[in-house]
């Protein structure tokens, strides 16, 4: 048998929780789970308060994916999903989260995860697995303007793997090694990842070497969704959200072209959809609460 | 909420412009246009508010050509019918 060729794509899965909270003396569980293309994130809350969180690989099935992402929120911690009061489901393939109570786009729970993590926020770019979004928001993190990309793979993740299997380079080593080059070829096709694919080939075999035609793609990635920013327009602060926001060759770029920086928001940019899903559960909870008690 | 359904590609901008600040819920566009692309449901936020199906986002290009003559008048049946003028096109 051939030798297995090692996945450049593979990201970091990972689940985190914190120890100095014990679920039970709290009464408000709430969970968001945000199904993408590319990866599954769910989050607890507990009083509106972080609890655990987890980021997994999306599988062919949405429902699976959703049950996995849960668990991993669940896992040591002795809480079952009915102790959950409210969850929320959220992303591509929320219509498949068989335990959510209610569905909420993206979109909004991106604005309100975003703005919950710094609430300094107005602006954010949510480069997605399979698309792009701008969103504007309010001080209380309402939606007040979204554009979306999500006619081709350019400008998102799932483009990026394609780039990292083609050049065969580990997923996090792109924006280190893209930022590394004395010198830039043109942007690849900013249209589409396809073509994006046929011109990285071409650029190798003009001489450019790996870095160098790197740097092309996150270029091309970048002004693609800088054209979509700058129709909706900036305003302070910005962030970035989704998983491309781990990948500096575009975020510096992004921030060159656009010339605003855009702000941290801890603890996980790619978590934003599900903590904002979390906490549209905990408001939806409280009014449910609010309405039996009445 | 400006809620812009559509997408940019190498022909062009195509984007539908949803004031649902403006937008009452009425419905009238969802019978004015020929294509059947509107549809009024709730919201994020429990609100009664005009959207373009989502099977149709991707194609408003062609699906609104009808309406876009090349020449001639361009008074399209959903901006017409919208009483409060939440509906603007990019293109």
């Amino acid at each position: 048998m051939a030798e297995q060729k090692p996945e450049f794509w593979r990201w970091h899965e990972y689940t985190w929780r914190d120890e100095g909270k014990n679920w039970k003396d709290y009464e408000m569980i709430t969970a968001g789970v945000d199904i993408g293309s590319v990866s599954s994130k769910a989050a607890v809350m507990v009083d509106g308060e972080l609890y655990s969180y987890s980021l997994y690989r999306t599988g062919s099935s949405s429902p699976d994916s959703a049950h996995k992402a849960m668990q991993g929120c669940l896992e040591g911690t002795g809480m079952t999903i009915d102790d959950i009061k409210f969850i929320v489901g959220t992303g591509y393939g929320r219509v498949n989260v068989p335990f959510a109570h209610k569905t909420v786009t993206e979109i909004a729970c991106h604005a309100r995860g975003a703005n919950s993590m710094n609430a300094g926020v107005r602006t954010i770019l949510d480069m997605g697995g399979q698309d792009c979004k701008a969103i504007l928001c309010d001080e209380r993190g309402k939606v007040q303007q979204f554009l979306m990309n999500d006619k081709c793979a350019a400008g998102t993740g799932r483009g990026m793997e394609v780039v990292s299997d083609l050049l065969s380079v580990p997923i996090g080593d792109i924006g280190p090694l893209s930022l590394g080059v004395n010198r830039e070829p043109p942007p690849v096709s900013s249209t589409c990842v396809v073509f994006a694919k046929t011109e990285a080939v071409g650029l190798l075999r003009e001489g450019f070497d790996v870095a160098e035609v790197l740097a092309a793609y996150c270029a091309a990635m970048a002004h693609r969704v800088v054209t979509l920013i700058q129709r909706v327009g900036v305003q302070k602060e910005f962030a970035i959200t989704g998983g491309i926001s781990k990948n500096s060759g575009v975020v510096k770029r992004i921030e060159k072209e656009l010339g605003v920086e855009a702000v941290e928001i801890a603890p996980d940019a790619q978590l934003a959809g599900a903590i904002g899903a979390a906490n549209f559960a905990k408001d939806l909870l409280a009014k449910q609460m609010a309405r039996a008690g009445g | 909420m400006l809620a812009n359904y559509g997408y940019s590609d190498g022909s062009g901008t195509y984007y539908i412009t949803l004031d649902t600040d403006k937008c009452n819920g009425c419905g009238d566009c969802v019978t004015a246009c020929p294509q059947q692309m509107f549809l009024v449901e709730p919201d994020d936020y429990d609100d009664d508010k005009v959207v373009i199906k989502e099977a149709m986002r991707k194609d408003v290009k062609y699906l609104c050509a009808p309406c876009k003559p090349t020449a001639g008048p361009r008074e399209l049946p959903c901006e017409a019918t919208c009483a409060p003028g939440a509906i603007v096109h990019s293109w």
